[in-house]
């Protein structure tokens, strides 16, 4: 242990619970390639029939939004309240809508 | 997100050019008073990141070293049942293990330096793990009283202000459960057993009683670090009032058992609506975690036997990975 090895790469690991459900972020780990991240996905994060279906992607290979920017990303649509249903009054006698 | 590409790190941890560190420091507390979560890329105070690693790093070393006083009864487990269960017990600890070494890693710590602390002696583990487990019953006592003694620890960090370690003591909770009444019922069936077994049980509770008091940690007064980890909601009750809060849902469990706590102060307190108990020896505990417990040698000795008889596999796994790249490549 005291030379410095390379380390096996680090994966991020998304899993289905079940067929109708999007896959989720659950956690990361370790393997040479994608089919070990699986594999190892498999023991570590599905022991009891947590998934249907696994991914795993290179961390290094997700870009992500810098939160130093997430006023200037998400802050415009604060102010649009009319994007959503409440907005708009309707008498209550009209039915179905 | 648990990616966060470690190169990015430096640039987060500075403050960005400009703004103040006070104001930063001010702001990130703030978000922690009314329970906003921090997640791997949020600024943070490099003293918040640095707790969070050694707390986050020993817990996942205490998982992985706790494997081995339990795999020491895996092939000698009584009955296939209890071999299979013991087999998933251990096996979820390594999985634990796994959990929090993910979540340490978003803070800019690698595995192999974490491997390296804990091989080194430098990083610390749960003093819980450097007891001997000579016989069967010492399986049940430490699912019922160590695992029970974690459950306690683990559930208030359930909802600590960072958000990878929250998630990863959420899977473990659902899981740990599990462990501490399979444990539970080892006790009762050596209780429920022959003289011998019942006087078994007795000694393993005898064993494991006052240690696992002690994996609570220092009582407040002496407790170095609580005020802070309070304060940035890491941590949510302080030692003492969890150590009690375990006194008082153990004590009626050994009741049950027909099995006595080896503490003769033990005593129910009307007036305080809690169980007294008697003084800890902190002289024992501090030995342990200098080094001098029971097996502390053998346990860490154990670790470094399997990770460097498994350089080999991680140096031919890496090669072969990238050979095969190297083929598709040249095909393509």
């Amino acid at each position: 242990m005291s030379e410095q090895k390379q380390e096996w790469p680090l994966f991020e690991v998304f899993i289905r619970a079940r067929s109708g459900l999007e896959h989720k972020h659950v956690g990361s780990i370790h393997a040479v390639d994608a089919r070990m991240a699986i594999e190892h996905a498999r023991d570590v994060y599905t022991r009891r029939q947590e998934g249907v279906s696994i991914w795993v992607v290179r961390s290094n290979d997700i870009t992500a939004s810098d939160p130093e920017e997430a006023e200037a990303l998400f802050e415009p649509a604060r102010d649009k309240i009319y994007r959503h249903p409440t907005f708009y009054a309707i008498p209550d006698e009209v039915k179905n809508l | 997100m648990y990616t966060q590409g470690l190169d990015s790190l430096g640039k987060d941890c500075l403050h960005p050019e400009g703004v103040d560190g006070a104001a930063l420091e001010a702001r990130f507390q703030g978000k922690i008073d009314v329970d906003d979560k921090i997640e791997p890329k949020d600024w943070m105070p490099d003293a918040y990141r640095q707790t969070l690693i050694r707390q986050i790093s020993q817990h996942a070393h205490s998982e992985i070293v706790g494997m081995l006083p339990e795999g020491n009864w895996i092939t000698r487990a009584p009955t296939l049942k209890r071999k299979a269960v013991l087999i998933a017990k251990v096996q979820d600890e390594g999985g634990h293990g796994m959990y929090l070494y993910s979540a340490a890693e978003t803070l800019g710590i690698s595995r192999d330096q974490m491997f390296e602390q804990l091989l080194s002696g430098a990083a610390k583990y749960s003093s819980i793990f450097n007891y001997p487990t000579p016989t069967w019953a010492d399986v049940g006592a430490i699912g019922w009283l160590v695992d029970g003694a974690a459950i306690m620890n683990q559930i208030p960090i359930c909802r600590c202000s960072y958000g990878p370690y929250a998630r990863a003591m959420v899977r473990i909770c659902k899981e740990e459960s599990f462990h501490q009444r399979q444990g539970f019922e080892i006790m009762l069936t050596l209780a429920r057993g022959t003289e011998a077994q019942r006087r078994m049980a007795q000694e393993a509770l005898d064993r494991w009683w006052w240690p696992s008091l002690m994996m609570f940690g220092p009582s407040d007064a002496q407790s170095k670090h609580t005020a802070q980890s309070m304060r940035w909601k890491i941590k949510r009750f302080t030692n003492d009032e969890l150590r009690q809060k375990f006194v008082d849902i153990t004590v009626p469990q050994a009741e049950y058992l027909g099995l006595k706590v080896p503490d003769p102060l033990v005593k129910w307190d009307p007036a305080a609506q809690h169980y007294g108990f008697g003084p800890i020896d902190w002289s024992e505990f501090n030995a342990v975690l200098k080094g001098n417990g029971p097996c502390n040698r053998e346990r860490l000795q154990a670790r470094r036997t399997a990770w460097d008889e498994g350089a080999w596999v991680r140096e031919a796994a890496l090669a072969h990975a990238e050979k095969q790249r190297a083929r598709s490549a040249r095909a393509a």
